[in-house]
């Protein structure tokens, strides 16, 4: 779950010449609950196949589901961090058909009554500031799934993911390129990720994207056909997919043909969007409501105890940042990209307040660091390079002058690799950063000394000999002097 | 409401049944004359009326989570017609 | 009390000698046995005879009994309609698609009654997937109506019915859908009852339409319904339907006393189309309970006619979706050759395991849901329900409890309405409203036609008033004794019951 960095991104722009896309999003959440929607079986990844299932979600003769709270905690705390109405009744309803993965035949599932509608997600364009209305959020459960490349003749179905519980957020189609689209995927993913229901792994499945996309004249208000994209599995296959289908409908279109409303599945490898081949006879899902399940009333009291504890949420403390902290935009947006990460950040700050210069140590060596590591792979970094309180006081350290930043950067490596505390490693390798200028100007005077030929070098209009004369006092001085005093002193006694 | 054939064989598809050819032809003259009898329902009026999909009113019960794994995989496909190790085994799905 | 003859115990006999050591759960379980043996070939009402279960049950049951422990059901023969999943045990539900299916698991009711000690007999057979009112469904063979085997017992809990009145068990299981508790309890001569909806759980119970299946007893008499129903009845939480409700001592509430209490006739269940034998008995108990006391009110149900087109929109518009499940996938019966798809598979398996009453009500409810057609079916016949609903919560507010007959006619005979579906259907007239509006509903034997078959007296209560018909179904029982008949069985004694 790192921080995603996309290495090429597609080369075409999204300039689409008379047309414009019309896209909407339909992302399926795994929900980080214990146990699955409807029985107590566990909701983990990865045990032997059907070791993670009981009669209920292997929908057996006579069984009857029971809603985990969790998850409908979970949901909640979406659809209120998201600015999403609660109507007074939710309804379960079956979506009815047939596949091995979906062992009672029909999925439980919500249709014309989900649990939350409106709210929306705000991403950033370069127009500007702009929010993508949500359609709907509601829950239903996860199919199992279905290996087809281990033999020839037959497929093998696991149902240990059969009964997890999913989220479905459902955006209006107000989504218009392939980079707002991706944008609103990170952003709704950060949303998920500090609320802690989702750990938004588009590669394991964790998060999964459908687009819904259609084109039409630039300007115009009417929707055209819109065509479903699935199988996509990362934030770079959900541009390159999407710009793909752009472009695909407007050739049918400009060469005089209608787009077919249909499935259409990405092929990553291929790098085009393809008819799904079983055009399975056409789905009819006769959705009716569970007879099984009574309508759900989510008690309103409950609802604004969710809605007090709810965490601040990745725009708002990133604007907070700004604000209360005066440091640049950039910074905040890397600081607030994990919430963990900007708790790290403000646990250091309330402990030393140079905030820029423990913001560019979290940018730099911690991050650095917790990639290499893979420690952002968790939804939660447990244990940090340095704690925040250790990171605080060596940057204090600079601050108030007993060290050298690029001294620092030693004392750092050395809390990383003992966890011993930045004034104790100071103190017991002598790196006290030498300020007296006493004893600079007398270094001073020895490097100069000994190297008049490059002084008259130097005074004759070799500028760059500087950083020479600067490298030679910090040798001579075991890297401690203070780089500031140095240079002035230096400075001044090479214009003298 | 007449029911052709044609429905019974769309019916019988959604429904994952396959019909012998006379099963077709009882089963289309059966839901006809079963459809012209809940035809009654047509000559109520209903407006306005609320559907009843559950005799019970109560909060929906809600269940902690917890997580108990009540068998071990091998007593769960135990049952399977075909099976390969712990996994359930069918013809091949074509996507 | 004949201790050689079971079909002359109950359970409130059964329960005293048991208490008073005049007889152990042994010797009832084996005496019981031997009783199946003779009489089952003429009847088939099970489907399974657990005896080594039957015998570790009663031998169990004997030590509680040894430890002084006394409670209602120790020690009592008791059979399970093979609807519910008993783990271990082959739960077949009626249907080859489930023929050797061996849950890993007990339905609730199962569990209670076991944990109560008393004594599982066997399995019942049943029409399959509880789609039946004859029991002629089976994949496994009809059951014959002990009082004429020439006859059904009535269905889909056809078993059940037939083994209380056979002496095969002192009470059995059954389920009630549209009438599957009632009819064969009427058909049989026997007592059985439908709680309301949510009273009992479901878990367990093979689904055939959710929201109108009920699990309930039958048995001879109305006390004992009562001592069965304070076992299986209360709230489980594996059932989200499933009421948290106290459940009252249904035993101490059989007073006997019915002064005062409001009878609702309704017109609609005396009008043309019931046999004139039937009404007569009717009118003559409802007459019984007004001679104790009981005040009669006529009433209306004007939606009534409505009730068996509702029931068939609503019920198997839920059964196709709760049957998608019996696919070839996890368990039950597979037809594939090698070499067929996935397709073919399921199309295979569901047509060799499904039987043709099974595969009508699947394409009707399937129809009823599918696109174009869910506002016209299926969401109409939830609006009629509605309607039927209110007829009964006005009816009440007029009377305590609602009398009529069970089924318009007495039991029919083998293949009379097996070729016209909808005659079939209409069996069901009178009990499938209750289903409808979930509300708990009792039959009881209130005489014999011309040619000595049963006719049952329906009582409907508000929900949650098992007490009110339970009470007068007792009240009725103690001033008559049509409850105590046993029919002429082949190989069997006749005669007088206790």
């Amino acid at each position: 779950m790192s921080t995603v960095t996309d290495q090429d991104q597609p080369a075409t722009t999204d300039d689409y010449g008379a047309f414009e896309p019309v896209i909407g999003l339909e992302v399926h959440a795994q929900l980080l609950t214990a146990s699955k929607l409807f029985c107590p079986c566990s909701a983990q990844f990865g045990a032997e196949p059907n070791a993670h299932t009981c009669p209920v979600c292997m929908g057996m003769p006579g069984v009857l589901p029971v809603l985990n709270r969790r998850a409908l905690e979970f949901a909640v705390k979406t659809a209120l961090a998201t600015g999403c109405e609660l109507p007074p009744l939710a309804r379960w309803a079956r979506k009815n058909y047939f596949y091995p993965d979906l062992p009672k035949g029909y999925q439980i599932s919500m249709f014309e009554e989900p649990l939350a509608v409106g709210g929306g997600v705000d991403i950033d364009t370069p127009a500007g500031l702009k929010r993508v209305r949500l359609t709907r959020i509601h829950m239903e459960e996860d199919a199992g799934k279905s290996i087809h490349d281990a033999h020839d003749a037959h497929s093998l179905v696991d149902l240990n993911r059969a009964g997890v519980p999913l989220m479905e957020i459902v955006s209006e189609p107000e989504i218009g390129s392939f980079a707002e689209a991706s944008a609103y995927l990170r952003s709704l993913r950060t949303i998920l990720q500090f609320l802690g229901v989702c750990d938004g792994n588009m590669e394991e499945g964790s998060m999964r994207c459908d687009a819904n996309v259609s084109v039409r004249q630039r300007g115009s208000s009417e929707l055209g056909t819109r065509t479903e994209i699935k199988n996509i599995n990362s934030f770079r296959n959900v541009e390159r997919a999407i710009d793909f289908e752009i472009r695909r409908q407007i050739d049918v279109v400009e060469s005089g043909g209608r787009v077919v409303q249909e499935t259409r599945l990405w092929d990553a490898d291929r790098a085009v969007t393809a008819p799904m081949r079983s055009k399975e006879h056409a789905h009819d899902y006769r959705y009716f409501p569970d007879p099984d399940l009574l309508p759900l009333r989510v008690d309103r009291a409950w609802v604004e105890e969710l809605r007090q504890g709810l965490p601040e949420l990745p725009r708002p403390r990133c604007a907070r940042f700004v604000s209360q902290y005066e440091i640049p935009a950039y910074d905040a947006e890397v600081l607030t990209a994990r919430r963990d990460l900007a708790d790290y950040f403000e646990a250091a700050v309330a402990k030393h307040h140079n905030a820029k210069a423990i913001s560019n140590w979290v940018m730099g060596d911690i991050l650095r660091l917790v990639r290499e590591r893979k420690l952002d792979d968790a939804l939660v970094i447990e244990s940090w390079p340095v704690p925040a309180a250790a990171l605080a006081k060596l940057v204090a350290l600079i601050d108030d002058q007993t060290i050298s930043g690029k001294i620092a950067k030693t004392v750092f490596e050395e809390m990383v690799a003992t966890g011993a505390e930045p004034g104790d490693i100071v103190a017991s390798k002598g790196l006290t950063q030498v300020t007296d200028s006493g004893a600079i100007t007398a270094a001073i005077d020895d490097v100069l000394a000994r190297n008049a030929d490059k002084v008259t070098e130097y005074k004759g209009g070799k500028d760059k000999l500087l950083g020479f004369f600067v490298g030679q006092v910090m040798k001579l001085t075991g890297g401690k002097a203070n780089p500031q005093a140095v240079n002035e002193i230096l400075l001044a006694k090479l214009a003298g | 409401m007449p029911v052709s054939l044609k429905d019974v064989d769309h019916i019988a598809l959604l429904a994952r049944l396959g019909l012998e050819d006379h099963e077709r032809a009882s089963l289309r003259s059966d839901l006809e004359s079963i459809l012209g009898y809940i035809g009654k329902l047509q000559t109520l009026d209903t407006s306005g009326i609320e559907p009843t999909a559950h005799v019970v009113d109560m909060p929906t019960p809600l269940r902690d989570d917890l997580v108990r794994n009540c068998e071990d995989a091998e007593v769960m496909v135990a049952n399977a017609p075909d099976r390969d190790r712990t996994y359930l085994r069918v013809p091949k799905i074509i996507e | 009390m004949n201790l050689s003859d079971p079909s002359s115990w109950t359970i409130a006999t059964a329960r005293a000698a048991l208490d008073l050591r005049e007889v152990s759960a042994t010797e009832l379980a084996n005496t019981i046995l031997e009783r199946i043996a003779t009489v089952e070939p003429s009847v088939h009402a099970l489907l399974k005879v657990t005896h080594e279960r039957a015998l570790a049950d009663a031998a169990a049951a004997d030590e509680r009994l040894q430890r002084g422990e006394r409670a209602p059901l120790l020690g009592i023969p008791v059979v399970l309609k093979d609807i519910f999943a008993t783990r271990g045990i082959t739960t077949t539900c009626g249907s080859r698609i489930l023929e050797n299916f061996e849950p890993p698991y007990d339905s609730d009711a199962a569990q209670r009654l076991a944990r109560a000690g008393s004594v599982l007999i066997g399995k019942t057979n049943m029409d399959e997937f509880a789609m039946g009112s004859s029991n002629e469904n089976s994949a496994f063979g009809l059951a014959h109506n002990p009082w004429d085997p020439t006859r059904v017992p009535g269905g889909s809990s056809g078993g059940s019915a037939a083994a209380v009145a056979a002496g095969e068990c002192l009470a059995s299981l059954g389920t009630d859908t549209g009438g599957s508790i009632r009819l064969p309890a009427s058909y049989c001569g026997v007592s059985g009852i439908k709680p309301t909806y949510g009273r009992v759980s479901r878990y367990g119970v093979i689904a055939y339409a959710s929201s109108l299946d009920q699990v309930g007893p039958l048995a001879w008499t109305v006390r004992d319904l009562a001592a069965v129903l304070g076992v299986i009845a209360g709230h489980d939480a594996r059932d989200s339907t499933s009421v948290p409700r106290d459940v009252p001592d249904y035993v101490a509430g059989l007073t006997g006393d019915v002064a005062g209490l409001r009878i609702g006739i309704p017109r609609e269940y005396f009008a043309e189309g019931i046999a004139p034998d039937v009404e007569r008995a009717t009118r003559a108990a409802i007459k019984t309970l007004a001679d104790h006391g009981a005040k009669l009110v006529e009433i209306g149900l004007p939606h009534t006619d409505y009730a068996i087109a509702t029931y068939y929109l609503v019920a198997t518009a839920e059964a196709s979706s709760n049957l998608a499940r019996y696919d070839g996938v996890r368990f039950g019966l597979r037809r594939a050759q090698s070499g067929d798809s996935l397709l073919e598979m399921y199309r295979q398996t569901r047509d060799a395991g499904f039987g043709p009453e099974v595969k009508r009500r699947i394409m009707l409810g399937t129809y009823a849901l599918s696109a174009g057609y869910y506002e016209a079916y299926y969401s109409k016949a939830l609006q009629v329900r509605t309607l039927i609903r209110r007829d009964f919560s006005e009816a009440f507010a007029r009377c305590d409890v609602i009398a009529a007959p069970t089924a318009p006619t007495t039991a029919f005979r083998i293949g009379e309405k097996v070729a016209d579906p909808l005659a079939m259907y209409l069996s069901d007239i009178f009990t499938t409203s209750a289903n409808l509006a979930g509300l708990p509903a009792l039959s009881i034997p209130c005489g014999f036609d011309a040619s000595g078959l049963p006719i049952g007296l329906q009582l409907i209560a508000p929900a949650f008033g098992e007490e009110t018909v339970l009470r007068a179904g007792d009240a009725y029982q103690r001033a008559t004794d049509w409850h105590r008949r046993r029919p002429t069985l082949a190989a069997g004694r006749s005669g007088e019951g206790a």
